[in-house]
C-alpha cells in the first residue's frame, strides 16, 4: 500500500529534477488492485479452461488453443510496451518522439531472426505477397486512417483490452468496412478498368465466384495477382536455405534498411535534443563516438518498448514454428481440413479452407466475424474471392485466427488489470467520428494491401518480402498527411480556448 | 478539451477522454504557446500518451516536475524551459 509520496524516477536537467509519483488513497487503491487481480485471473482461468475443455472434446482443438495462447502473449506484449504502429510513424511527425519507431525495428529484427531459422529448417507457414504500387497506395490509405483513429489494427485491439470504448469502435468500424468492401459491386464496378475486368475473367475461377462483379474481386484477380512476387534473397540470387534466410531476409531485408531508417530518425528527431543534454551535462558533444552514443541512447531510451518488441519478435517467430508443427502432426495444411474431419462443412471456402495464416494476423478474422454476421442476416456474400474462394466464413467459435484476436484483447486486459491500468473509458462524439472515418479507411487500406500494419508490414518485412517495406512507405506518407490534418484541427481548437485569456 | 489560465504563469490543460494522438498534440501546442518558466498542469487518462509526452519533454528540455497517478488518471506538472 502506498501512502503519501514515493519517488520513482529522478533525472537530470540543469540540476536535479524530481519527478514524483504518488498513488492516492491507499485503501481504495488496494481494493481496486484486488478486484483487478480477480478479474485478471478470471480471464486467464477462462482461457485455460477453454483450452483444456476443447482439447478433451477432441485433440484437434489444440490447434485453436495454440492460436489462442500466442494471441494472449501478443496482447500482453502490446499493452506492456504500449506497442502501437500508428504511434511509430505519427509521433515522429506529431511530437518528434522516436520511441515506437525504434521498438518496431527491434521487434522486426528479432522476429526476422527467429523466423529465418523457421524458414531455413523448412517450417515456415509464410507465403510472399505480390508487390507493386498497390502496396504503397494501400499503406497510404491505411496510414491516414490509423492516425485518425489513434491506433493501428493491433493497437486498437490491445487498447480495447484496456477498456477503451473508442478503440472498440475502431475495431467495429474496421471490421464492418472490411466485410462490406470485399463484396460490393454495383456502381463501384464502373470504376474498374476494363483491363482488370478482362484479366479477372481470364483467370478461370470456379463459377461460384462472380469474379467479374465486385470492385475488390476485379482488383485482386485482374491486377494484384498479375504483379510479381519477390523476396530479397531471390532478388540477390542467393542460394541455400540458411544464406537466403539470414543474409537475404534478415540482413538485407531488415537489419540494413532498419539501421538506415533509424539513422534518419536519429538525425532528424533525436540528435538535437541529445546533443543539447550532453552540453548541459558538460560531456563531449562532438565527434563520431558522441554520435554513436547518441544513436544507442535513442535505441535504449524506452526499455519497456524494447522489451515488448523483443518478446513479441520471438513469440511471432515461434508461432510459425508451432503452427507448422501442428499441421505436420495432424497431416493438414489448413484448419479447414480439420473442420471437415470434425463434421463442420458450412463456412468453408470453395477450396475447403478457412483463414489459417499460421502466424500473427489481425484484419481478416475481423472481416470474417462481421461477414459471418451479415451472412446470417441474409446477405449472400460468399461469391467473392475473399470469403468464397480463400478464407471462408466459419462460425466465429471455430475461427482459429479469431481465437487469437480474442485472446489478444484478453492478454492486454490481464496486463492492464495487473498494472492497475485498466479503465473503462467512454468515447466522445468527436472521437467516435474519427474512429468511424479512420476505421473505414483502415478497412479499405488493409484489403487493398492484403493486410494491415501486422499482416502487410510487420510480418512481410520480417519475412524478407519486398512488398512489406512498400506498404510501410505508404503508411509513412499516410501518417504524415493525417498528422498535418490533426495539427490544423488542434490549432483551431486551441485558438478557441485561448480566446478567453491572454497568452 | 479544456485549456485555461489558472493564475499568472500557471495553465491547466485537461484532455481526459482523449486517445492518441490528441493528448500529446494538445500538450505540445500548449507548451509552444507558453513562456519560459511557466507551469502547465496537464490531466489525461490515456496511458500511451504519457510515454510520448514524457519523451517529448525530455527531448525538448521541458521539465516534468510532478507526476501523479490515480487509477488510470494522470496529473502531470510540466515546466516550460527555454525554447
Amino acid at each position: 500500500m502506498f501512502l503519501g509520496t514515493k519517488p520513482l524516477l529522478k533525472c537530470t536537467w540543469q540540476g536535479i529534477i524530481h519527478v514524483t509519483s504518488r498513488v492516492i488513497g491507499g485503501a481504495a487503491m488496494q481494493s481496486v488492485g484486488t478486484k483487478n487481480q480477480i478479474w485478471a485471473y478470471t480471464i486467464i482461468g477462462f482461457f485455460t479452461l477453454l483450452t483444456v475443455v476443447s482439447y478433451s472434446v477432441n485433440e484437434y482443438y489444440i490447434y485453436l488453443g495454440a492460436y489462442l495462447w500466442f494471441g494472449f502473449v501478443y496482447g500482453m506484449c502490446l499493452q506492456y510496451g504500449r506497442f502501437c504502429f500508428s504511434s511509430a510513424f505519427r509521433d515522429l511527425f506529431a511530437v518528434g518522439v522516436p520511441r515506437m519507431a525504434v521498438g518496431i525495428m527491434i521487434a522486426m529484427v528479432l522476429f526476422g531472426a527467429v523466423s529465418a531459422f523457421v524458414t531455413a529448417t523448412g517450417n515456415s507457414t509464410y507465403h510472399a505477397a505480390p508487390y507493386g504500387w498497390h502496396a504503397v497506395i494501400a499503406g497510404f490509405v491505411f496510414g491516414v486512417g490509423m492516425v485518425l483513429t489513434g491506433g493501428c489494427a493491433s493497437g486498437s485491439l490491445y487498447k480495447a483490452g484496456e477498456g477503451n470504448v473508442t478503440a472498440m469502435l475502431v475495431f467495429v468500424s474496421i471490421s464492418t468496412s472490411l466485410a462490406i468492401f470485399v463484396d460490393v459491386g454495383g456502381w463501384l464496378n464502373a470504376l474498374v478498368p476494363n483491363s482488370w475486368h478482362e484479366s479477372a475473367l481470364s483467370k478461370g475461377l470456379p463459377a461460384e465466384i462472380t469474379v467479374g462483379d465486385g470492385w475488390l474481386d476485379q482488383y485482386l484477380a485482374g491486377h494484384v495477382w498479375n504483379q510479381p512476387i519477390l523476396t530479397y534473397s531471390e532478388w540477390l540470387g542467393l542460394e541455400g536455405p540458411w544464406v537466403s534466410a539470414y543474409v537475404g531476409s534478415v540482413l538485407v531485408g531488415i537489419v540494413l534498411p532498419a539501421s538506415v531508417l533509424l539513422v534518419v530518425v536519429y538525425i532528424f528527431w533525436y540528435r538535437t535534443g541529445y546533443l543539447r543534454k550532453r552540453v548541459e551535462e558538460g560531456k563531449p558533444h562532438e565527434g563520431f563516438a558522441t554520435e554513436l552514443a547518441g544513436y544507442w541512447s535513442m535505441i535504449a531510451a524506452s526499455k519497456r518498448t524494447a522489451i515488448a518488441g523483443l518478446i513479441l519478435g520471438i513469440a511471432a517467430g515461434l508461432h510459425m514454428y508451432v503452427m507448422n508443427g501442428m499441421q505436420l502432426k495432424f497431416g493438414v495444411q489448413n484448419f479447414g481440413s480439420i473442420l471437415k474431419e470434425l463434421g463442420f462443412t458450412s463456412g468453408l471456402s470453395i477450396k475447403g479452407t478457412v483463414f489459417d495464416p499460421g502466424y500473427w494476423y489481425v484484419t481478416t478474422q475481423e472481416a470474417q466475424w462481421f461477414g459471418w454476421l451479415f451472412n446470417k442476416l441474409g446477405w449472400d456474400n460468399t461469391h467473392n474471392i475473399f470469403f468464397g474462394l480463400e478464407n471462408g466464413l466459419p462460425n466465429p467459435l471455430l475461427n482459429p485466427a479469431g481465437w487469437m484476436s480474442i485472446a489478444l484483447i484478453g492478454g492486454a486486459a490481464v496486463m492492464a488489470l495487473l498494472n492497475n491500468e485498466f479503465k473503462w473509458k467512454n468515447t466522445t462524439p468527436e472521437l467516435a467520428m474519427w474512429a468511424i472515418i479512420g476505421g473505414t479507411l483502415m478497412g479499405i487500406g488493409s484489403r487493398l494491401g492484403l493486410g494491415c500494419n501486422v499482416g502487410a508490414f510487420f510480418v512481410r518485412v520480417s519475412q524478407g518480402d519486398v512488398s512489406g517495406w512498400l506498404f510501410g512507405i505508404g503508411m509513412v506518407g499516410g501518417a504524415y498527411l493525417g498528422v498535418k490534418f490533426f495539427n490544423w484541427w488542434t490549432e483551431r481548437k486551441m485558438a478557441r480556448e485561448m480566446a478567453a485569456f491572454e497568452l | 478539451m479544456k485549456f485555461e489560465k489558472k493564475s499568472e504563469g500557471l495553465y491547466a490543460l485537461d484532455v481526459c477522454g482523449y486517445v492518441c494522438p490528441h493528448p500529446q498534440l494538445y500538450t505540445k501546442k500548449a507548451l509552444e504557446k507558453m513562456k519560459e518558466g511557466e507551469l502547465l498542469e496537464l490531466v489525461f487518462d490515456n496511458a500511451s500518451s504519457g510515454e510520448s509526452i514524457s519523451a517529448m519533454c525530455d527531448s525538448r528540455g521541458n521539465e516534468v516536475v510532478e507526476k501523479l497517478t490515480d487509477s488510470g488518471k494522470y496529473t502531470w506538472k510540466i515546466k516550460k524551459m527555454a525554447a
